[in-house]
């Protein structure tokens, strides 16, 4: 029994299948890699697990529960956190004010109305952002307007939100695409030791075969919407159906 | 001090003796020189500042932490004014029921127009609550003349039960015998400052609530609200429902409206179907934005502004222009007499419309933002970098520590 199981999943946009039959099971504590060329539906295929899609046929459950027909934010407390393709941050904020509001909706739920309560006087919340704020090396930006970051620093800081709720499950969309090399590799590092130190489940979708191989225990290939092989990263590498697919988008 | 950090404690104060010294501050000119009609010092126009003012402070929670643009906020503040008229004809003149009636009903009546109406959001949105405004309107003018005496407006009559009402008791709005419309004058030199009880009460309650809208900009509460304004994907997926969070910053903005119609009523004992006329909700969001949304002091200067100026331009007449253009040549003085004509008087919404489009055109950020660039201009800071500043982050105080 997995932490996340997908059975029979479809969903169609007008006559495009995005998604035909996906069956997935995702074990827990595990870092399942999501794979496939551009168009494949992997985007989509994460929209139906965080309640931002309802596909047309199939279950998701998560722990046992069904996560159809939730809203995102019920979906969010039953502790299944995303990472964006683009980084989605509270922009007009600074980057510490962006991290409280991960730890209020942790500790609060969502909706609590403590609207005469002085957020300095928050001291476990203050110390838990700061805490993360040091983990993604993001303490001296503390004050800078959200906005205003470099996208590496967008992404880090959308991560270290994430992961301030201490999820069961991160979903994470393409987490190194438009970042640096050196970025990229401090992105990896730091999720191979959140990982470890945390044993959070971890679905990745990435582009980026480096980082697939610097993470995943498990990988998934999809092509046009279906699953064609799952193995283990050793078996995936020299799989022909694999280079068959990456091939086949190389060559359009 | 009162949970609020050292900075904030200090600009607490600052805007107490700036609010109770108004009577004084507003009167620069003496009584005997021409700049005397300048003064604002009286009375009848300070009331305004300080109930707009709250008005306005009341809005910008809603507009400026959360950007839903409401366009039917003089609802509420109608609602406030009938009920503190009510409360009148049925207790006696002791604003206090009134006052405390105002505030629930204007709750009340948010919570409804709110829960239905943000359940959109962007124009949708501020259309709807026009729409609703509009409707209070008509059924405050014509279909509940029972309530509201139509267009004649709500008033005491002399066979009203005021059923607390005893022999000596005041014949006109009091706040436990205090009367609003008693004054004290008192003149020094060539100056006449006029110390009003109606000001002081609003003044006192002005302070308050500006004191509950700094704790609220401070609080978790006021965080989650920018988050709305700033990112409502990343909301919904850190596990924050938006909704009731906008729903109670819309019920706490429409109480202040309440209470702004209800001192309304308190200084004046009637109360007008006008009053929730969609001019007046679009008032507030000229005052909001011109005096700079999302900041502490920005709506209420907008507030003062406006007032002052609809005041001024109001009162000037054509004889006025042509002694004050007298020296010009007889030819050029009815010309330019002629060009100011449309802009004073009646004209004064026209001239409105015009400060308020150089305002969002120049400075986005509103006077406040004016007030910013002026200090670094002089205090020769970083200009670039502030003006950015300011742009995404009008507010120069919201740091967390
Ligand atoms: N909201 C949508 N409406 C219509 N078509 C969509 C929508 N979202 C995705 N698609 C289509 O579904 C297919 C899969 O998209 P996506 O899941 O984003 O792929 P990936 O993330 O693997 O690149 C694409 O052909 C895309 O054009
Ligand atoms: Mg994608």
């Amino acid at each position: 029994m997995g932490i996340l199981e997908v059975s029979n999943v479809n969903k169609r946009f007008g006559g495009l299948q995005a998604l035909g039959n996906v069956n997935l099971d995702i074990a827990k504590g595990t870092v399942h890699a999501i794979i496939g060329p551009n168009g494949a539906g992997k985007s989509t295929l994460l929209n139906c697990l965080i309640g931002k899609l309802i596909p047309d046929t199939g279950t998701v459950m998560f722990n046992g529960i069904s996560v159809l027909g939730r809203k995102p934010y019920e979906i969010n407390q039953l502790g299944i956190s995303r990472v964006f393709q683009t980084p989605e941050i509270f922009g007009n904020l600074t980057v510490f004010e962006n991290m409280l509001i991960p730890c209020f909706a942790k500790r609060d739920g969502s909706f609590r109305m403590h609207a005469l309560e002085s957020i300095a006087a928050e001291r476990d919340i203050i110390e838990k952002a700061e805490h993360m704020l040091a983990e993604v090396n993001m303490s001296d930006k503390r004050h800078m307007t959200a906005s205003s970051l470099s996208r590496g620093d967008k992404r880090r800081l959308e991560m270290a939100m994430c992961l301030v709720q201490e999820p069961k499950l991160l979903l994470l969309d393409e987490p190194t695409a438009g970042m640096a090399r050196a970025d990229t590799n401090n992105t990896i590092d730091l999720l191979n030791q959140i990982h470890d130190s945390r044993e959070i489940t971890m679905v990745i979708i990435e582009h980026d075969m480096h980082v697939v191989f610097s993470l995943a225990k498990r990988i998934t290939v999809l092509a046009q919407g279906t699953p064609l092989v799952e193995d283990t990263p050793d078996n995936i590498k020299g799989h022909p159906k694999v280079k068959e697919a990456y091939l086949g988008e190389a060559a359009a | 001090m009162l949970g609020l950090s050292k900075k904030d404690t200090t600009f607490l104060l600052v805007v107490i003796f700036l609010t109770l010294a108004t009577p004084i501050l507003l009167q620069p000119f003496p009584e005997s020189s021409a700049l005397a009609q300048f003064n604002a010092g009286y009375p009848d126009l300070m009331q305004r500042f300080a109930i707009f003012g709250i008005f306005a402070i009341g809005f910008n929670i809603l507009f400026g932490l959360t950007g839903y643009l409401s366009f039917g906020h003089a609802a509420f503040l109608g609602v406030g004014s009938y009920s503190v008229v009510w409360m009148y004809k049925l207790l006696n003149y002791n604003v206090v029921p009134g006052l405390v009636l105002a505030i629930i009903m204007s709750g009340l009546f948010a919570l409804f127009i709110g829960y239905i109406s943000l359940r959109r959001s962007g124009i949708y949105f501020s259309i709807l609550t026009l729409a609703f405004a509009q409707m209070s309107f008509n059924l405050a003018y014509s279909v509940l003349t029972p309530l509201t005496n139509g267009e004649t407006g709500l008033q005491v009559y002399n066979n009203d039960p005021q059923v607390l009402m005893s022999e000596g008791s005041p014949t006109s709005p009091h706040f436990f015998g205090i009367v609003m419309n008693e004054a004290t004058k008192v003149d020094v030199g060539g100056w006449q400052f006029t110390f009003s009880n109606g000001y002081y009460f609003c003044a006192i309650i002005a302070i308050i609530v500006f004191y509950l809208s700094l704790r609220i900009f401070r609080s978790p509460f006021g965080i989650m609200l920018r988050a709305i304004k700033t990112n409502q994907t990343r909301m919904n997926y850190t596990g924050l429902n938006p909704r009731p969070y906008t729903l109670a910053a819309f019920v706490i903005s429409g109480m202040y409206a309440g209470l702004a119609g209800g001192l309304l009523a308190a200084m004046d004992p009637l109360a007008g179907a006008e009053r929730m006329q969609w001019t007046a909700s679009g008032e507030v969001v000229l005052m909001t934005i011109l005096g700079g949304a999302g900041t502490l002091m920005g709506p209420v200067l907008g507030a003062g502004f406006i007032k002052y100026f609809e005041n001024i331009f109001s009162k000037i007449n054509d004889n006025i222009l042509h002694s004050w253009f007298s020296a010009l040549p007889d030819g050029l003085e009815d010309f330019v007499v002629f060009v100011f004509h449309p802009f004073i008087g009646k004209g004064w919404n026209l001239t409105l419309g015009l400060l308020f489009m150089l305002v969002v055109i120049f400075l986005p950020g509103g006077l406040i933002e004016g007030g910013t660039r002026i200090w670094n201009a002089i205090t020769g800071k970083n200009r670039k970098k502030k003006r950015e500043d300011a742009a995404h982050h009008p507010k120069p105080t919201s740091h967390v520590n």
